[in-house]
């Protein structure tokens, strides 16, 4: 069944996905992603075809496993110098706002 | 232009102390300070660390220290590498004022080969752009002609080198951020085997992509610059553990009897005159008593979907950390999640913003497997079609952009039109394999045209023997 640009992606499907990613959208915002995300999907429609039920996914360029450090204690970076780079600390630790949402 | 010295001559001369370091900066920022207003290739221009970095090396040769292969050779560091204490930005204002506690490993090495660090050069936001006219700084202007985007996401670095503001010059390939740059400056750009440099202290955007590599006037400079910085680091869980890439010994060899790959199924699209250089660089390789041999990669017209699928679903990962929290900017706000959606808003700009929407979309409960997981099988399609390639031949050549510099403004109101720019470039980052564009000759409007030489992994040396003859035979002759 053909599909057309639009149906790809719905204004609320990306007003969603801006919650999911943590960005504000404004309505205006949210109305331009759509329209560009949906063209970007109708592209992306070239794969569609492509018969991949046996290929095996590619994840990563070289196949290393489990890389691991020695198990030993070393200097991390220097705390007061982390700190004095952040938007708020406090007491030698990050400030943040509430974390129990006033908006429910 | 101006007249462009090379790293390995700078090195050598200040080895031997026949020019200090200082001399050689001084001239270099004299450059900067003539014409920088005019290409816009800095963030930021590190001046006085620059004199304290060349005083060392001046140092070291009068006590008879060697201070290493790349003694006071002026270098450019596009800024999203961390350098501690010297701001970097990524570009963003998410970022804006951020001093990184710790410098990026390539940075390290570099500085212990005598690299004397000139600036922070400009890029598009995170890297994610073809053009360095999504940054939140302004654009990077063309050297070869100022009303010409510099390609992106590596523009400043490439113009950095190509306006002779740094010998050399480091940048970051996703999807061809190293080598379209490098081809529309009329530079050498080098996007090494994927695990080679170490990416400790990059800024991360798509981590099974992302590979850092050299800009350079020429492609013995990238040679020696690539020896400097590779080589295992247990810093980087993706660093292949075996020792740095030796490759300068391969640029002499005769290329009589190798395999050069046309690909008979390549994307079309092209202008003329860069199909027209693609063809002369084929026929001087096979006048040297190579064999042209044609190759199918299939599945490489579905890169560009596989890619934009695949690069946004780990930028949104990525980018994930940019929160408000640790570092850069903040936005306050009443409780900490309106905090994280205030502050992202505010810090990333709208190229970003699209990719990290498009990665979320692309990862999402629902839509998966039919985004993400379908990208990821065709991944593994090219990555077959090239080994299938790599029998029949020992590299590969393409052009590296489809099309020469283009207008300031051209693409920027259409996201899809510029993500075409790469299709010759991303299959190479979706395999993890090393590509080059080496300069050779000009196109339209007489300005650069890069061709690109594509060779498997860990397959260095003999992509740098068939660039540098590509190099001895461009058009126009050699430097």
């Amino acid at each position: 069944m053909p599909v057309t640009p639009q149906a790809r992606i719905s204004p609320d499907a990306v007003a969603k996905v801006a919650r999911l990613a943590r960005l504000d959208v404004t309505a205006a915002e949210v109305d331009r992603l759509t329209n560009q995300l949906a063209g970007m999907l109708e592209h992306f429609a070239d794969i569609d075809a492509l018969d991949l039920a046996a290929v095996e996914p590619m994840t990563q360029p070289y196949p290393l496993v489990n890389v691991f450090r020695d198990d030993v204690v070393k200097p991390g970076l220097d705390r007061d110098e982390v700190l004095a780079v952040a938007p708020a600390a406090e007491d030698g630790r990050f400030r943040v706002p509430p974390i129990i949402g006033l908006e429910g | 232009m101006t007249e462009l010295s090379n790293a390995v001559d700078i090195a050598n001369a200040v080895r031997h102390g026949s020019v200090s370091a200082v001399a050689v900066l001084d001239e270099y920022l004299a450059r900067i300070d003539a014409r920088e207003s005019s290409i816009h290739a800095f963030n930021l221009v590190t001046r006085e660390q620059a004199r304290a970095m060349a005083a060392k090396v001046d140092a070291d040769v009068k006590a008879g220290r060697d201070p290493g292969p790349l003694a006071g050779v002026p270098i450019a560091l596009k800024d999203n590498m961390c350098t501690r204490g010297v701001p970097t930005t990524c570009s963003s204002r998410i970022l804006e004022g951020w001093k990184p506690p710790y410098d990026a490993t390539v940075v390290t090495r570099l500085a212990e080969a005598g690299a004397v660090f000139v600036g922070k050069t400009n890029l598009d936001e995170f890297a994610m752009g073809s053009s360095t006219e999504n940054s939140a700084f302004g654009v990077t202007y063309n050297p070869h002609d100022t009303t010409r985007v510099s390609g992106g996401s590596s523009g400043g670095s490439a113009a950095a080198v190509a306006a002779g503001f740094a010998a050399a010059s480091l940048g970051s390939d996703t999807g061809g951020s190293i080598r379209q740059p490098a081809a529309l400056c009329g530079v050498v750009g080098v996007k090494p085997t994927y695990g080679t440099v170490s990416r400790y202290g990059l800024v991360a955007f798509a981590s099974s992509l992302d590979q850092i590599g050299p800009f350079t006037v020429d492609v013995r400079d990238a040679a020696v610059l690539l020896e400097a910085m590779s080589g295992h680091d247990p810093l980087d869980s993706t660093s292949i553990p075996q020792p740095a890439l030796s490759v300068q010994g391969s640029l002499d060899r005769d290329v009589k009897g190798l395999r050069v790959g046309r690909i008979t199924d390549l994307p079309g699209g092209s202008d003329p005159e860069v199909e027209a250089r693609l063809a002369e660089s084929f026929d001087a390789l096979a006048a040297a008593g190579a064999t042209v041999v044609n190759v199918e990669l299939p599945s490489m017209k579905y890169g560009l979907t596989a890619y934009y699928l695949i690069a946004p679903a780990e930028a949104s990962s990525n980018l994930a950390r940019y929160d408000g929290v640790r570092y850069g900017l903040r936005v306050d706000a009443a409780d900490t999640n309106a905090m994280y959606m205030a502050t992202r808003a505010a810090g990333f700009g709208d190229e970003v913003k699209r990719r990290i929407m498009l990665g979320t979309y692309a990862l999402s409960a629902g839509y998966y497997d039919a985004y993400y997981g379908k990208a990821l099988k065709v991944r593994r399609l090219i990555s077959d079609d090239f080994a299938r390639a790599y029998q029949k031949a020992d590299v590969i050549l393409t052009p590296t952009s489809p099309i020469v510099a283009f207008p300031v403004g051209a693409k920027v109101d259409d996201p899809l039109s510029m993500y075409l720019c790469d299709v010759f470039t991303i299959p190479t980052n979706l395999a993890g394999h090393p590509a080059m564009s080496v300069p050779f000759g000009t196109g339209a409007h007489g300005l650069p045209v890069g061709v690109q030489v594509l060779a498997p992994t860990l397959g260095e040396s003999v992509m740098f023997q068939v660039a540098a003859h590509l190099e001895r035979v461009a058009p126009g002759g050699a430097k």
